[in-house]
């Protein structure tokens, strides 16, 4: 019995496993079909899946509701624009390490404050925080530039030289998209390890039943509190990876609404499942983007979409995709 | 000591506007544990709707006296406002996580910011013109506009309307009934539905009131929502959610502490407020008058 149900779940997980596979090569040939514009956007979309992909562990697995992710994405892409102004560094992987290292200290000092509370309490929590490291954004105007923000160049990638000359745009956008993919594709894996390992059982059954989960013996404020670490390290990451595209940083991207956003694109692929804010995430980069290309009023266009996805499919786009091949699957087997 | 007096009287006119937005917000919040995030936005349409129709009755030759008795318009006007958006977009799923209704309101938000760019342009709206026929009170060396009290005593009043009509009226005993137990109430015969449109009616009010007076001595600008809303958390924060009491004390508290921020340390002065939300978080994670689980 026990050998039965281990070899179906060894074929649910190869089969799991091979259609992945097929997604991520799918996902390295578009660049070779798509345009510059189309590549960069999807680069976007991957980045913003990492950060979904981090703000859900704690929204979908922990149970906690955050309104303050816009500090830990903001904070990872000022740390880049200080390293690259102040420090000089034009290494990505360098980069990248710094963005990260800024944003782990960030989410452990945030998680010290926030693991003790949760509900409301936690979000509004969460939200004073940020918003104290949006005010100083703004406020230190010497260091951060103030509200106009802060430029920063095309770093070098891996052993590839500086981009400069002509065709450059192209070819950094061609290389980063595939430097982002795979880091895109490595976090995934590493979350859906987490996801299901003991740990990710652990943090499902304190959403679940947090006096139960008590009862077990389980630690639930030092499991909340590393949820949370490697959720806002995660979504730092992204901030991280995010910056050298757009080339430009201002307290917008730390400022509330942007967290709004976060939860935006989680809540539209689907908070209850592992793979509904990578959907999100691409998706909401591509309402987005052609949004305010079509309208000025692109946030009324989002606040209408965002009704409609609430009415029309509560459980977000990869629910009402499930929830429609479970149906066609159960009348295929029915006839 | 006359620059202290001056700043005493702007801080109680700071509270008395943070007062309204907050005590709606929290009510709305006590009576059905919605985190109202379109709630700054429902002021900032007090606010224009206001200063638009004061506009509009000045240039069709109204006295500038008369206009001060269609100040309450903007408040009313939101008022339909959140009665329409209740029962249309709330009401369906009371039964879901509450992240839906905050989903909602959040798409709320969006659409309203946006509308009133639509609606009324995005160049700020001025209508100082009803200060003026309420003349000035001399205090010591400097003047002091005898709107702002106007101001000052509307939220005095309101905060006491609020209190008789909480504990000293039948439907106050409904409403309190109703945020307790929701299907208790339900079995003993309260309409549900009513109480709910009527108790978000009334916290939408008190946001659009809040706009409407406070838009003769500011402009009403774009983005004016969002600060609004930032700010009623922290207040609702720091008193208590869901404590009527609690947003007048934490009203004052965040008016005193931004207006002497203001005066002292002028650059940092959200953050010192933001910290002291984190401050009472810490100390009493449910405000200093809340007394929820």
């Amino acid at each position: 019995m026990i050998i039965k149900i281990g070899a179906i779940k060894n074929v649910a997980q190869s089969k799991l496993f091979v259609i992945s596979l097929l997604i991520a090569l799918v996902l390295g040939a578009l660049p070779f079909i798509l345009g510059t514009y189309q590549t960069l956007l999807l680069a976007y979309g991957l980045i913003f899946a990492i950060a979904g992909l981090g703000f859900n562990l704690l929204l979908g697995y922990t149970g906690l509701l955050s309104f303050g992710h816009a500090a830990f994405f903001g904070v990872g892409a000022y740390a880049v624009a200080f390293a690259a102004r102040d420090l000089g560094i034009k290494n990505m992987e360098l980069l990248l390490l710094t963005g990260i290292l800024s944003t782990f200290f960030l989410s452990v000092i945030f998680g010290i404050f926030c693991s003790g509370l949760t509900r409301i309490f936690f979000a509004i929590m969460c939200l004073a925080l940020s918003q104290v490291v949006w005010v100083l954004s703004n406020k230190l105007y010497s260091i951060t530039g103030g509200s106009d923000g802060m430029s920063v160049k095309w770093p070098s990638i891996l052993w590839f030289d500086e981009y400069s000359g002509s065709g450059a745009f192209h070819r950094f956008i061609f290389d980063y998209y595939y430097y982002v993919l795979v880091i895109f594709c490595i976090m995934v894996t590493l979350m859906w390890l987490l996801c299901h390992s003991p740990f990710g059982k652990v943090l499902q059954a304190i959403r679940d039943n947090e006096t139960r989960a008590q009862f077990v013996g389980i630690n639930i404020k030092k499991c909340r509190f590393i949820s949370f670490v490697i959720s806002g390290s995660l979504t730092g990451l992204a901030g991280t990876l995010w910056v050298p595209l757009t080339g430009h940083i201002t307290p917008e991207s730390l400022h509330w609404p942007f967290s709004g956003e976060i939860l935006f694109l989680t809540l539209l692929g689907g908070f209850q499942n592992f793979s509904g804010p990578i959907i999100g995430g691409i998706a909401f980069t591509y309402l987005k983007a052609y949004a305010v290309a079509s309208t000025p009023y692109w946030q009324f266009v989002l606040g209408v979409a965002l009704l409609l996805i609430v009415i029309a499919m509560p459980r977000g786009i990869v629910g009402l995709f499930s929830s429609l091949i479970a149906r066609f699957t159960s009348r295929s087997e029915r006839g | 000591m006359d620059i202290f007096i001056l700043q005493v009287l702007n801080a109680l006119f700071y509270a008395s506007i943070l007062y309204l937005i907050a005590s709606g917000f929290t009510l709305i919040f006590g009576v059905m544990g919605i985190a109202n995030m379109a709630h700054g936005s429902f002021y900032a349409v007090g606010a224009f709707v206001t200063a638009w129709s004061l506009g509009f009755l000045q240039s069709r030759g109204v006295e500038p006296w008369l206009l001060v008795f269609f100040l309450p318009l903007g408040a009313i006007a939101v008022a339909i406002l959140g009665m329409l958006i209740e029962p249309i977009l709330l009401r369906p799923f009371y039964q879901r996580a509450h992240e839906y209704q905050l989903l909602l309101t959040f798409g709320v938000l969006l659409i309203i910011e946006d509308g009133i760019q639509m609606i009324f342009g995005s160049d700020p709206l001025l209508v100082d013109m009803v200060i003026a026929p309420f003349g000035s009170l001399q205090i010591f060396s400097f003047r002091y506009p005898n709107y702002n009290f106007v101001v000052i005593g509307t939220g005095l009043v309101t905060a006491f309307l609020l209190w008789a009509l909480m504990y000293r009226s039948r439907f106050g005993v409904v409403l309190r009934a109703t945020s307790q137990d929701m299907r208790m109430a339900s079995a003993m015969g309260i309409n549900v539905g009513k109480v709910y449109v009527l108790a978000f009616g009334i916290g939408s009010f008190l946001a659009g009131l809040g706009g409407a007076i406070i838009v003769p001595t500011q402009t009403a600008v774009v983005g004016m929502g969002l600060e609004a809303l930032i700010i009623a958390f922290v207040v609702v924060a720091v008193g208590g959610i869901g404590s009527q009491l609690g947003a007048l004390i934490g009203a004052l508290l965040v008016a005193l502490v931004r207006t002497a921020g203001v005066h002292f340390v002028p650059e940092i002065e959200l953050a010192v407020l933001f910290l002291i939300a984190v401050g009472v978080l810490l100390w009493r994670p449910t405000g200093l008058l809340g007394n929820a689980p």
